[in-house]
Order: C-alpha cells, then structure tokens, then sequence
C-alpha cells in the first residue's frame, strides 16, 4: 500500500484534475468578478482622457495572440511533436513577459500621473491591473516550469496533463483581460 | 526530536522568509522591520517559507522541477507532524488543532466575562476590551468554519463514500499547514496594539487603527484559502471517489452536507478576500476604495464582505445540520425521515445564501428601498431550513431512541437551534432590528445558532466517531453528565442575553449601565460554568484517547459504510473497496442491505 500512500501515485482518471482545475477557475473568476463590479460601483463608466489607448491595444493583441501560440502548443505536444510544443510555449511565455512589461513598465508610470492610486480611478485601474497582472505572472511561471519539464521529456500524447492544466489556467488569465481591457478603456 | 524536524524547519523558513521580504520593503522604504508594508510582504514570503519548509519542497516543488521524489513513509505518531497525505491524519490534524484555538478563543470569552461581571472597567482599556473581543469573534468563526468541515469531514468523507483518499491528497496537507501562520499572526496582533474592529473589520476604523490589523486581514484571508482549497477537494472526491454502486442516492447525509458547504465555500471565500485586500490596499498603497475622500464608499465594503460572510454562516450551520441529520437514525433505529427534502434544504440555503447578504446592513444607511427585498428573501431561508428540521423531528417521531451521549448532545442540538432560529425572524424584521442591531440579542441569536448549533453539532459528533477515530471509547457517565452539563450552563449563559439586548445593552463594548448588572452577573458566573464544560470535555476524550478501553469497529451498529472497517481503521481505509447496493439508513427494514464488504465475504450491517 505504500505507493498507494503517496497522493501522486494514486492513478485517477483525467477528469478528476480536470474538475479540480475548472472549479479552482470558477473560484478564481469571483476575485475578478468582484474587482470588476468595484470598478462600475465606484466610479461608473467614467474614464481618464489620458488613457493610451495604443498601448492598451497592443498589450490585449500580444495576450490575445500568446493563447493562440498557447493552444498551439497543447496541440503539438497531443500529436507528439515536441520540438514545435516547445517552440509555440516558449513563444507564450515571451508574449507573456512583453505583456507584463507593457503594463508594469510603462502603462504604470504613465497612469500614475493621470490617476494614482490615491485618486478613484487610480484605485480600481491599479487594482485591477495588478491582480491581473499578478496572475500573468503566475502564468508565466508556471509556463516556464513546463518549458523545463517539457525540454526534459516529460510530456507527450496521453501524457499531458501539466501542459494542458497550465495552458487552461492562461487561457483563463486571458479571458478576464478581455473582461478588464473593455471596462478600463473603451467604456464611456 | 525528530517529530518536530519539518515543524522547526518550517519556522526557520517562515521566519526567514518574512526578514527578507520585511527587510526588503524596510530597506526600500526606510522604515522599520514592523511598518505595515514591510508586514504585509514578510508576510507574505514568510508564508510560501513556511509551507517549502513544512514540507512542501519535498512533496511539490520537487516534482515541478522534475527531480525525483521521496516522500518519506512514516506511521508511528511522527506523521502528524508532518505535510501527511493520509486524509485521516489531516483530519485529526484539523480537530486537534481547531479544537485547541477553541480552548484559547474560550478563555478570550472567559476574560470577556469577567470585565462584563460588573460595570465599569475593571481588568481591561475599552480598547484592549475591543482586541480581546475580535480576537475571540476571529477565532471562533475559524474555529466554526472548519472543525466539522476539516476535521469530520476530512476524516469521515472519504471513509462515508467508500475511497482511498481524497481527490488530492497534496493539496489536502497544504489546506491543514495554511492554518498554523494564520493563527500564529492572529495570536501576535496584541503585539501591533491590537486589532478593534471586530472580526467585520468594518471600514473606515479597519483602515485608522493600529497595525494589528494588518495581521488580522492577512490571516483571514490565509484561513480563506484553505477554506476554498478544501471546499475544491470535497466537491472533486464527492463527485469522482465514490465506491461502486454507491449513488448520489445512496450518499450518507452528513456526505451531502459538505457537498453543499464546499460550493459554498469554493465560490463565496473570494469575496472576503477581495474585501480584506481591499482595506490591506487602502491602508498600505493608499488607495481608495472605502475612502469617501478619494472616489470610495465605506458600504461597498459591508456589502462584499457580507456576500461571503453570511454564506459562511451556512458554511458552519449546514454540516452541523448534516452531523446531527446523521446521528439521529442511527439512535432512533429509523431510516433517516425525507432523505430527499433534507438535502434539498440544503441546495435551497446554498442558493437562497447569496440574496439575503444586506439583511445585516438595515441600519447602515443603505437605500431604504433595499429593505422590503432583503427581508423577504431572509424570511424565505427559514422554509429550506424547516424542511431540514422537519426531517429530524419526523426521523425522531415513533422511533425507539438509544439515548446515548450522541443522541442526547444532538437532542439539545434541536432545542438551542429553535430557539436560535426563531430569535433569527426578529432580527431579519425591518422594524425590530432596527430596535435590537448591535445588542446582546444579536450576541444570544448567533451563539444559540453557532454555539449551540454548531459546536453542539460537533460535540454530538465527537462523541459519535470517537470510537472509530481513536479505536477507543469515551466513558458513557462522563459523557453523559458533560452532555446535560453542557446543555444547561449554555443555556444559562446566552438565555438572559436575549432580555438584556432588549433593555439596551450594546454589544463590543467594555462597559454598560448600571441597571443591567443582575443580568450581567448571571451571564458571567454561567459562562465560566460552561467554559469548565469544555476543558471537562477536552479531558475526557484525552483520558479515553489514552487509556479508554478499546472500542468496537462498530459500537452503534450503525449501516454506514465507515463503521464497516476497522476502529482505526487502516491506511488504505478498506482492503478491498466495498460494493454499496442499498440505503444507508434502512434500519428495521426487512432485508435492506447497504454494503457488500468483501473481507467480511457478507452483507454490511
């Protein structure tokens, strides 16, 4: 009974991670839920002229484009082609970093002189910004972790689970920005 | 020595990981080791240092990293000390563990009681007054949240439904070690002067306080995901786990009880943490969310708060339900009364839970036109509820009772939660809570329902699988005298509280006028009875943990499936799975099976 002991040796069917993963994101989806109902609560529709509306443009673009290359590597990975696996993850992960720096680096100096934190919607576009943008980097990481699994040999058709689980999770991540980017720039 | 090696190397890894995240801030910001942002980043990091520590790189980390794993196999005393995987060991884990901050929450009480024996000041400042009460309020709704979920519910869920383990047995041993920091930084808030707000941490005094409240808002949110990690495992081993044949049908009562706390718990934690993140943000970035100054509403935050907070009050009444559910068949030697309606009382408190938030804020300035709508829905909660009720007096009704210490803990059960909920309708009434918000009403209603509901729920539980956890029995005489003991000094206790709400006297303050002091006095001397009960108890299950004599693998001749193996029972639960063909409480009815167990090579029961 020893192997049995040990949680990961316990062979279970795909679908029970799979339903873990789908509540943990139903659970995760009230975070931004909350965050996003604040953000009209506090201060309606109203939005700073000062926005730059192309910057917001390209980071959504670039997270948009990094869950296509993202489901590209889950479907390369399920056909067993793991040099092309490789390729399109480490392109999400790279998409991932540039979408960070887009909003740290400098969508955030920029906000702060229009709207700092102490001003209402400074208050919610920070927020909302750095819990998602918290989660992009969570994102990232764990991307990375499966790089490095990946390029070790540990995955391929049948056995994916650490691919798909991660990719669903930035998948997620990228649906609420399609929430977000909307109720922080184009609302009027 | 060696018990405490992953405990120690966990401390040494919180510790330094809260020097280097406190350190970082302090040096970047210039100010001390203490300071509230230099506090929340230690944290933080001494988190994630304790749970590597604890046991986490070896389980974890080093999987994720593709280096091989070894996890250590230990079955002497040793593995609760450990990040085990056993869903028996965390479940006792749990119980040991909350049981413990209940003992220490009680003597907060205690202390409580003695400043409130007299009026004036005596022992403490208001304000020390206010830290003792939120610390007190903090702990037992921790304490009220997950003993029965995470004690019983680990230990007996997967035992009930016929699995190994749970679904996932790693993140079962991280929901149990995210509770050790959080108690710890709840016990050093007096150390940061203390947190007055109560354990609503309503702003605007949440955000003006001492830096205790910090701590405070830290911990809770850490208590709040292993709530949601947990609510997550039950909600997967309860759908997938489940033995052959052993149907949605067929799923012991207390089962489905934490089924539809888990969704409770999985979807309306969030809230409460997105809340306390809020006022943390207020504080520590300077944001402005309940700062009518900066762009911000103070009431937005009871709303969110709320949105979790009572939810959370289902997520301690509907296992307790489920408990008590589960015992009285078995003592009544009755097949459990609408089985069906009970549990879908429970869905219709799940549901009903989310629309019935603001009925806490009638006095808090919200739009008048809230009010009717509020009401209506609160009123509606008690309809699930009745049904519940009705499926314990109607599983009571001609049966032939054993009245064992369970049954009569679970006996008192039904009479504190009547009076509790019924004491609830004048509180969800418009015109009488604007008269009783915020009295000694309010403080009688939620412990006849928590107190008297709950922890009588877990008492009545204890006793009922004390047998089966420790393979040992209790002493029926002392369990007994402890069951009317208890029963009467509660009753003593937070009966008088109901007349002194109505002659005024306000909750979360140190002192009161004069003429409420007979009642007071009362109150206190009672309370200390009643604290007594609980160290007696505590005692008895310790002696009878140690030197009971052995019990039975099944002392009640329950059905249920954990009865079925040994008392303890083994590692893998049952050596071959059992087949599950028929109704768990089909007691006194001819030729009803439940279970076919292959090492007795017969029928369960």
């Amino acid at each position: 009974m020893s192997a049995l002991r040990e949680g990961h040796a316990i062979a279970v069917p795909l679908r029970v991670p799979r339903f873990g993963l789908w509540l943990f994101l139903l659970s995760e989806s009230m975070i931004f839920a909350t965050l996003l109902s604040a953000r009209f609560i506090l201060q309606g529709t109203y939005r700073p002229a000062e926005l730059n509306q192309a910057l917001g443009l390209a980071i959504t673009l670039i997270l948009l484009t990094s869950s296509f290359t993202a489901n590209r590597a889950e479907i390369a990975i399920a056909h067993g082609k793991t040099s092309t696996f490789l390729r399109n993850l480490l392109a999400t992960i790279i998409l991932g970093i540039l979408f960070l720096i887009g909003v740290v680096a400098v969508e955030w100096p920029e906000a702060m002189h229009f709207a700092p934190p102490s001003s209402g919607y400074g208050t919610v576009f920070f927020t909302m910004t750095g819990m998602h943008a918290a989660h992009v980097f969570s994102g990232v990481v764990i991307l990375s972790l499966i790089y490095r699994l990946g390029r070790r040999g540990a995955f391929g058709p049948g056995r994916m689970w650490g691919v798909e689980g991660a990719v669903k999770y930035w998948h997620f991540v990228d649906i609420v920005w399609v929430f977000f980017y909307p109720a922080l720039y184009l609302v009027r | 020595m060696r018990a405490f090696f992953p405990i120690g190397r966990g401390l040494l890894g919180g510790g330094l990981g809260y020097l280097i995240g406190a350190g970082m801030i302090a040096a970047l910001r210039g100010q001390g080791l203490t300071a509230e942002p230099a506090l929340a980043v230690g944290y933080g990091l001494g988190l994630i240092g304790w749970l590597l520590g604890v046991g986490m790189w070896e389980v974890w980390v080093r999987e994720w990293l593709g280096w091989p794993v070894h996890q250590e196999e230990d079955r002497s005393w040793v593995r609760y000390f450990r990040f085990t995987t056993d869903h028996k060991v965390i479940g006792v884990q749990y119980l040991v563990t909350f049981l413990g901050l209940m003992l220490v929450a009680g003597l907060l009480a205690m202390l409580m009681r003695l400043e409130l024996m007299r009026p004036g000041l005596q022992l403490f400042s208001r304000n020390q007054y206010n830290t003792v009460m939120s610390l007190h309020g903090i702990m037992m709704i921790a304490v009220a949240v997950a003993t029965i979920v995470g004690g019983l519910g680990n230990y007996l869920v997967p035992l009930m439904i016929g699995a190994r383990d749970m679904a996932f047995p790693r993140l079962n041993a991280l929901s149990y070690w995210l509770v050790p920091p959080a108690a710890l930084a709840l016990l050093s808030t007096p150390w940061l002067g203390g947190f007055d707000s109560g354990w609503t941490a309503y702003p605007p005094l949440s955000e003006a306080n001492a830096s205790g409240q910090v701590l405070f808002n830290l911990a809770f949110i850490t208590v709040g995901l292993s709530s949601i990690l947990g609510g997550l495992n039950f909600l997967t081993t309860i759908a997938f786990l489940r033995a052959p044949g052993m149907t949605w049908s067929r799923l012991p009562i207390f089962v489905w009880s934490i089924f539809a706390t888990s969704i409770l718990s999985l979807i309306a934690t969030q809230f409460v943490a997105v809340a306390l993140l809020m006022v943390l943000l207020d504080r520590i970035l300077g944001t402005g969310f309940f700062d009518p100054a900066r762009g911000g509403d103070p009431l937005l935050y009871q709303h969110v708060f709320w949105f979790y907070s009572h939810p959370a009050v289902y997520i301690m009444i509907i296992p307790a339900f489920g408990v008590i559910l589960e015992i009285l068949p078995h003592f009544a030697r009755k097949p459990l009364f609408a089985y069906r309606w009970a549990v879908g009382g429970f869905f219709g408190i799940v549901g009903l839970s989310f629309l019935v938030w603001a009925h806490h804020m009638f006095t808090s300035g919200m739009p008048s036109w809230l009010h009717a709508p509020f009401m209506a829905t609160t009123e509606l909660i008690s309809v699930p509820t009745g049904l519940i009720f009705l499926s314990a007096l109607g599983t009571l009704w001609q049966g032939r009772l054993w009245l064992r210490t369970p049954m009569l803990v679970a006996l008192a059960f039904l009479a504190n939660f009547l009076i509790g909920g019924v004491t609830g309708i004048f509180l969800a009434d418009v015109p009488t809570d604007l008269h009783l918000q915020d009295t000694y009403f309010v403080v009688g209603h939620f412990h006849y329902t928590i107190l008297g509901g709950m922890i009588f729920a877990l008492v009545a539980g204890l006793y009922y699988w004390f047998p089966k956890i420790s393979g040992r029995m209790y002493n029926e005489r002392l369990g007994r005298i402890h069951a009317l003991w208890f029963f009467l000094a509660f009753q003593a206790t937070f009966l008088p509280m109901f007349g002194l709400g109505l002659y005024g006297m306000n909750r979360r303050v140190a002192d009161y006028p004069s003429y409420l002091a007979g009642g007071n006095m009362l109150v206190s001397m009672s309370a200390f009875v009643l604290g007594a009960s609980f160290v007696f108890l505590i005692a008895h299950l310790a002696y009878a943990w140690a030197r009971g004599p052995q019990a039975a693998d099944n002392p009640w001749r329950a059905r249920t499936l954990e009865w079925q193996t040994t008392s303890p029972p083994p590692v893998e639960n049952f050596p071959i799975l059992p087949r599950v063909i028929g109704d768990p409480y089909g007691y006194g009815v001819p030729g009803s099976p439940y279970a076919w167990i292959a090492v007795a090579g017969g029928e369960g029961e």
